[in-house]
């Protein structure tokens, strides 16, 4: 069923964010191969007919009173920030000059 | 004051209330053996001995002024570094959050802390809790206190090695797969993973959120019932907290110290998981356990779960899915590290993406992929969507399983603990690892493991698995409290008094600040 190639795990790493070495590359994409065959069984036994469960204890509306409520100092919030400027988190560029 | 670690923690709290030995000179016992033992075994990222010791002098000064105090209070415990502490490090036990300091208690910490409990420091753990061994750690590996060669479990490595080498006498843990009964099987210790929403979430740095749930970890069912107590119940700040009243699990484990408790007890025995795959000293001792029930009463059916066969390949795709979506809040702005790219411009996507690779180790970014595959477009129906489906057989399976019986059991684990490095090539060996814990954790279901024996071949502790319906802790509390008196006395000693003495080191150990 699967066919991880080195190019799909090159673009999942860039999808979910994480720069991967060529090595790395490689070894995912060999680990991945070996995975998906085996969960890929998942799919023996669903059938069409069978509901998906996405949460073992089904809640619905899930609400609480509109008060406010004490909440973090903007000094807590910022306090494990990697940088900031002033009373904001300092981001690196977000567009690309090219 | 060696004699103080050896307690349970309901004994020591009874020398606490009778003012026989004080919150400091428990404290400082239990920080004085972790000096002496845990440079070798490494089951604490962090010791805060200071904060500790000045915690446990309010709580005698409370108890002095005839303040009306939690019994547990004055007790150590250690905190796995999955929970927020706002006064110690949270790192999950990754790179991506060394030296992170929260900026607010988790509701479990924030409960013990109102119990007057005495927090020694933060556990290691599998890096965001993704592992069965604690080597997935970022900051090294914590030993087994039964073989210092071989793994104590894993995610909860490290909370279930303090505890089973009295460095604690309790502990806090997270079980999103197994993280707290596999290394409570693998150390000869007793952990609880409660119904999911029955103990808060909330300040738990999530893994998987539809399985994750915080729970006890201790040497004696009763020391897990009082912890429970602690931190249980409803909790506004955590949407998926369950808002029933929960019975007094201590209760229920005192109600499994009564004469004829086991008599009449439905035991179901899981057929799926026993068999090939299981080491013949787990089989031994779980049947010989079966045995001992038959002995004191309880009935003994075999019970057939067919969908269990489906469940770790259902896990690894629910887990996966849910952690990559979970862990894409690690951007490199709010918290954590922030590296930026050897080269290319320095974009918050650059930076994004340097950041998370210097920050996850391995096993992390296995899962990240792997979950991001399984969302993809165009296979979402075939791996994500079969597996949510597999969770409703699983569950119909718990179903038809509890409307013949009242529990189930199985082994822990199906193996004892295996040698450091044996399983750490091969994914899918470890994955598997997790047959018998999974399905509670798909289905929602209360799961506890106790100490059954030492497997004859290689002298380690093996675990017997209780699980029970939904909401039905409290009968994981009695029936596992009746078996623990049951086994104990056949034995005439506790399962860890028979572990191996520990050497002190001369070595200097954790003191104040991350070790």
């Amino acid at each position: 069923m699967s066919e991880i190639t080195a190019e799909q795990v090159a673009h999942l790493a860039y999808l979910a964010r994480i720069d991967l070495s060529p090595l790395e590359i490689t070894n995912l994409t060999h680990d991945l191969g070996q995975i998906v065959d085996s969960i890929a069984k998942v799919s023996e036994v669903a059938t069409a007919d069978t509901p998906a469960t996405s949460h073992p204890m089904p809640l619905t509306n899930v609400y609480r009173d509109d008060v406010v409520v004490p909440s973090l100092t903007v000094e807590q919030a910022l306090s494990g920030a990697p940088d900031r400027a002033g009373d904001k988190f300092r981001v690196p560029a977000i567009l690309d000059e090219e | 004051m060696t004699y103080l670690t050896k307690l349970s923690a309901a004994a020591l709290s009874e020398l606490l209330i009778s003012r026989e030995v004080s919150a400091v000179e428990a404290t400082r016992a239990h920080l004085d053996h972790i000096t002496a033992v845990d440079t070798d075994l490494h089951a604490f990222l962090h010791v805060a001995g200071d904060a500790a010791l000045a915690t446990a002098a309010q709580i005698d000064a409370r108890r002095a002024a005839g303040d009306a105090l939690n019994p547990l209070a004055g007790v150590p415990i250690a905190i796995k570094d999955v929970l927020a502490t706002q006064d110690m490090p949270t790192t999950a036990g990754s790179k991506i959050l060394e030296g992170w300091v929260p900026p607010y208690d988790a509701t479990v910490v924030a409960r013990l802390r109102a119990a007057g409990l005495v927090p020694l420091g933060k556990t290691n753990m599998d890096e965001f809790a993704m592992g069965s061994s604690t080597e997935h750690s970022a900051y090294g590996i914590t030993r087994n206190p039964w073989d210092r060669d071989r793994i104590p479990g894993g995610s909860g490595g490290g909370s279930a090695a303090a505890v089973a080498s009295f460095q604690a006498p309790l502990a806090l843990g997270s079980d999103t797969g197994g993280s707290i009964r596999q290394p409570a099987a693998v150390t000869g210790s007793v952990g609880v993973k409660p119904t999911y929403g029955g103990v808060s979430r909330y300040g738990a740095i999530a893994l998987a959120s539809s399985l994750d749930q915080v729970g006890p970890v201790s040497r004696t069912v009763y020391d897990a019932a009082l912890l429970h107590d602690v931190i249980g119940g409803h909790d506004p700040l955590d949407s998926t907290s369950l808002t029933d009243g929960w019975p007094s699990m201590a209760a229920a484990a005192r109600d499994g110290l009564k004469d004829g408790a086991l008599r009449g007890v439905r035991i179901g025995v899981i057929k799926e998981l026993s068999g090939d795959g299981f080491q013949a000293g787990v089989t031994q001792r779980f049947n010989e356990t079966l045995a001992l029930l038959v002995s004191a009463g309880a009935e003994i059916t075999e019970v057939s779960a067919p969908n269990f066969e489906y469940a770790v390949a259902a896990y690894y795709l629910i887990l996966p899915a849910e952690a990559s979506s979970n862990l894409a809040r690690f951007d490199s702005v709010r918290f954590g590290i922030r590296v930026n790219p050897e080269s290319g411009s320095l974009t918050s996507e650059h930076v994004m993406s340097a950041t998370r690779e210097a920050g996850f180790g391995p096993e992390v970014k296995r899962r990240i992929i792997l979950g991001t595959y399984a969302l993809s477009a165009g296979y979402y129906d075939a791996y994500y969507g079969s597996a949510q489906k597999v969770r409703t057989l699983i569950q119909r399976d718990f179903a038809a399983a509890f409307s013949q019986v009242d529990v189930l059991m199985s082994p822990s684990a199906p193996t004892t603990a295996f040698k450091f490095g044996e399983k750490l090539a091969d994914p899918m060996a470890m994955y598997i690892n997790d047959v018998t814990t999974i399905p509670a954790n798909l289905a929602g279901v209360p799961g506890m493991s106790i100490p059954i024996g030492l497997a004859p071949e290689d002298g380690l502790p093996v675990g017997l698995q209780i699980m029970a319906p939904a909401k039905a802790d409290a009968r994981l509390y009695t029936v596992g409290a009746a078996i623990e008196q049951l086994l104990e006395s056949s034995w005439g000693h506790t399962m860890l008094s028979q572990a191996p003495a520990l050497t002190p080191t001369e070595m200097f150990a954790s003191e104040e600040g991350a070790v």
